[in-house]
């Protein structure tokens, strides 16, 4: 197990390489850079700016600089908050999309399992419909609809939430990024668990357990949802990659300092090294969550086996 | 013996919570709602308005803007002008000190100059003071630092050399760029001085705390020589991207003022809050730009015809909601002293303007066998997007067939700004300083913003006329009205609105007053 452990994480090094390699150049081609903007800067000042962040050397110069500093673990100043690192913008913002996500996530997995399981034990009943379409509501209504909908209904009209705004972490400011986060997730969770339960329970195995005179809660807990699990696990890691690290609707609507937004800003203005940053960190959580899948699998499926 | 310990500090607890309730020490804060973060707080690196809004409150100027962005004395008390008008002697405000208590002294300021205009500052917007001697060299590399053309007479006043009259340098010293930075503190933390602890200001507040998309903190600065008139104690800029979650902010009480609100639903808006909406004219327009040196474009006909039947009334009202104004000026009205020079069509009817616009095409040997081709290019906003649909439809009776083509902001501008090819584009321009040079400075030859690459030997004319008058204020104001009276016969910039501003302002800020700069310094706002 360790060694596999071992293994997985020097074959992630030639693939983060690979992917920071490819976003680098394919980053440089689109057109437009950093400083072009609404008023022109004038060309004297536009080289000074230029030659400040290297940017008047060759690009594989500059690629080389960039991986200099990635090796010391400095993903490089922020063109366009240039009193911020990329380090530092990640410091402040990741910590808060980490707990918006990983909450979501949590709560999303327990709740979704919870009815999906249920929604599978009460197949065609009321009950079941009813999860079914609670899930395609959830997972069709975009999150630009939902959190101005929570906005409206719990920050103006019930006044039980601040309408928007980080608060310090207060937990009454986490609510509403929350629930926008967890009600898709949700949404599909149940929707896959329910799935897999029922075909969990109506296979070879589980009619053998039951023939075998075990009682309805072991059988359902102790070996159908055992292999119901997986396709959850499968899901839920690419998930938490992306989850974790944040979303730019729900940190623009709600006015959260994580960071979602800079996934889309940064590309749109052209702030290569924030880019990279995004990068970077999206990859190596991408990798991480994957890693932690298969071990998963190993622990909740007993025909999976690394050594 | 315990007990007692806890149930006194309780008792003081509860005295203190009653106290603070009931106002005793209530401290004013005041949540204003803006819709961008600032990018840098070191006055030598932004260029932002967001920036600007900031840096008003945190730093102070020789000369700074009033509640209606009028000039009054800042860090100078008072300033001569020399009879040529190139040499400004500002004698600085006595006793004024820095957040830390050092003077604010005439070597604080050269050395902000200095810096502002060293390459290795990389300032955006070193050009702020381009006209002061040698500045421009500096900011070339070809001179150094210390040939900058001002100097400490002795350490309360400065003298600034400027390489010409330059009639708006006043206005131009409100602008950010221009302020003062304490040496020591630069020097001791270098690109970490602007940070909460670190930085070390001049103006009515300090800041106290920072956090990238989620608030600034501004406190009173009590070493401010006005401290006794600022009412405000703490100001949290609050940025909001999402301007329709930033009107409920409002609503709900979070937000005080807000800089922004979504011009589409500005009926609702007007009907829901009433005289808490703030719209008026502000100094910025919204313009196209001809390919001028391209064919068919450099026909000034052709650039007249398609300007003519532009309905600009129809788009400020249909697509902006009456947030923009129908333009027919490059320069917006609102500058004292100036007379804009308009189209000469600006008073003509709509219908009749058709069909003059459809006499000029025909007589250019366009009709339905031949029809003009036009690719509007504009860069992403739903706005920009309706107003190029709306000037499609209006072109179509006349025969001219209009394509679009939208890119992001970075790759519009990198666009226009290496001279690709284009037909015709947006573009959009704010003052920043209050004086119609910003405006018309554009079209000039050398102006790295010509994206029309309109070039005319009478308004280059006039514009060096107008400089060279810089002594004489209303021979240089008729100057730069003649010179924009050209660019508009010519057509070498097509305005079609102006902007405005939108604050939403809550019934209990008083003193937030409105004006073409939209200029609202915290220190001259109360709340109630």
């Amino acid at each position: 197990m360790l060694r596999y452990v071992l293994k997985r994480f020097l074959t992630a090094i030639p693939t983060l390489f690979l992917i920071v390699t490819i976003s680098f150049f394919l980053m440089r081609v689109a057109p437009g850079g950093p400083f072009n903007q609404e008023k022109g800067l004038n060309p004297v000042i536009k080289a000074n700016l230029e030659r400040q962040f290297h940017l008047d050397e060759p690009l594989v110069m500059q690629y080389l600089y960039y991986l200099n500093d990635l090796l010391h673990g400095n993903l490089g100043p922020s063109y366009n908050l240039p009193e911020f690192t990329v380090n530092e913008l990640f410091a402040k913002g990741l910590p808060i999309s980490i707990q918006l996500g990983a909450t979501a996530l949590f709560l999303a997995l327990v709740f979704g399992s919870l009815m999906g399981i249920a929604a599978a034990l009460r197949q065609n009943k009321p009950a079941d419909y009813a999860v079914i379409a609670t899930a395609t509501a959830g997972s069709t209504i975009p999150s630009f609809v939902i959190a101005p909908l929570i906005q409206l209904a719990f920050g103006l009209g019930l006044k039980w939430l601040p309408v928007g705004g980080w608060g310090d972490g207060a937990f009454i400011n986490k609510v509403g990024p929350v629930l926008t986060l967890m009600l898709p997730q949700l949404a599909i969770v149940a929707r896959l668990m329910r799935g897999s339960m029922i075909e969990s329970l109506r296979s070879h195995h589980i009619r053998t357990v039951r023939a075998l005179g075990l009682s309805d809660y072991a059988v359902i807990i102790r070996h159908a949802l055992r292999g119901a699990l997986l396709p959850i696990i499968s899901y839920a890691g690419p998930a938490a990659a992306a989850l974790i690290t944040g979303s730019i609707i729900v940190e623009t609507i709600f006015a959260i300092p994580g960071v979602g937004r800079y996934f889309v800003e940064a590309a749109l203005n052209r702030d290569y090294t924030l880019v990279m940053g995004t990068v970077v960190v999206i990859a190596i959580f991408t990798i991480l969550f994957n890693l932690i899948v298969d071990l998963l699998y190993a622990v909740v499926d007993p025909r999976v086996r690394y050594d | 013996m315990k007990i007692q310990t806890g149930l006194k500090s309780w008792l003081v607890g509860c005295t203190m919570l009653v106290m603070t309730a009931s106002g005793a020490f209530a401290e004013v804060v005041y949540n204003r709602g803006s819709s961008a973060d600032p990018e840098s707080l070191d006055p030598h690196k932004t260029s932002t308005t967001y920036e600007a809004d900031l840096l008003r409150d945190i730093f102070m100027g020789l000369v700074v803007q009033d509640a209606k962005a009028e000039l009054i004395p800042g860090a100078a008390e008072s300033w001569t002008v020399s009879a040529d008008g190139t040499v400004y002697t500002f004698k600085l405000r006595a006793g004024a000190t820095w957040s830390n208590g050092d003077p604010v002294t005439a070597g604080d300021f050269v050395f902000a100059f200095q810096r502002l205009q060293d390459p290795a500052t990389a300032a955006e917007y070193a050009s702020m003071l381009y006209p002061v001697k040698n500045a421009e060299a500096i900011n070339q590399g070809k001179a150094k630092p210390e040939e900058i053309g001002a100097k400490a007479i002795d350490d309360m006043t400065l003298e600034v050399t400027l390489n010409a009259p330059t009639p708006y340098f006043l206005e131009m010293l409100t602008h950010q760029a221009t302020y003062p930075v304490h040496r020591a503190t630069v020097e001791k933390f270098g690109n970490e001085w602007t940070k909460p602890g670190n930085i070390v200001s001049n103006g009515a507040y300090t800041l106290a705390e920072f956090v990238p998309n989620d608030h600034i903190k501004l406190v009173k600065n009590p070493k401010f020589y006005d401290a006794a008139n600022v009412q405000i104690d703490t100001v949290n800029f609050i940025p909001n991207e999402d301007r329709s979650a930033a009107i409920k902010r409002y609503e709900a009480g979070e937000l005080d003022t807000h800089d922004d609100m979504p011009t589409e639903q500005l009926a609702d808006i007007k009907a829901k809050f009433g005289d808490q909406v703030h719209i008026g004219p502000y100094l910025g327009t919204y313009y196209y730009t001809f390919k001028t040196d391209k064919s068919p474009w450099d026909n000034v006909n052709i650039r007249r015809a398609v300007s003519m039947a532009i309905d600009r009334e129809f788009i400020a009202e249909k697509v902006w909601g009456n947030s923009m104004i129908p333009s027919y000026s490059m320069v917006p009205p609102g500058i004292t002293g100036y007379e804009t020079s308009t189209f000469d069509y600006a008073e003509m009817s709509q219908i009749d303007r058709e069909d003059a616009a459809k006499k000029l095409l025909t007589e250019a040997g366009y009709g339905p066998d031949k029809p003009l081709k036009m690719e509007i290019r504009y860069n992403t906003s739903e706005n920009h997007k309706n107003t190029a649909v709306a000037i499609q439809e209006q072109l179509k009776p006349l025969g001219v067939e209009v394509t679009l083509l939208n890119t992001d902001t970075k790759t519009h501008y990198g666009h226009l700004e290496q001279k690709g090819d284009f037909d015709i584009a947006r573009a959009g321009w704010i003052a920043d300083y209050k004086d119609p040079e910003t405006f018309l400075g554009i079209s000039r030859k050398a102006s790295a913003n010509n994206y029309a690459q309109y070039v005319s030997a009478e308004f280059e004319g006039l514009m060096d006329k107008a400089a060279a008058a810089g002594g004489n204020s209303g021979e240089r104001m008729k100057l730069l009205s003649e010179a924009e009276a050209v660019l508009m016969r010519d057509h070498g910039q097509i305005p079609l609105l102006y902007y405005s501003y939108h604050n939403l302002v809550s019934a209990k800020i008083k003193g937030f007053e409105d004006n073409v700069m939209n200029v609202h310094p915290t220190r001259f706002i109360r709340k109630e």
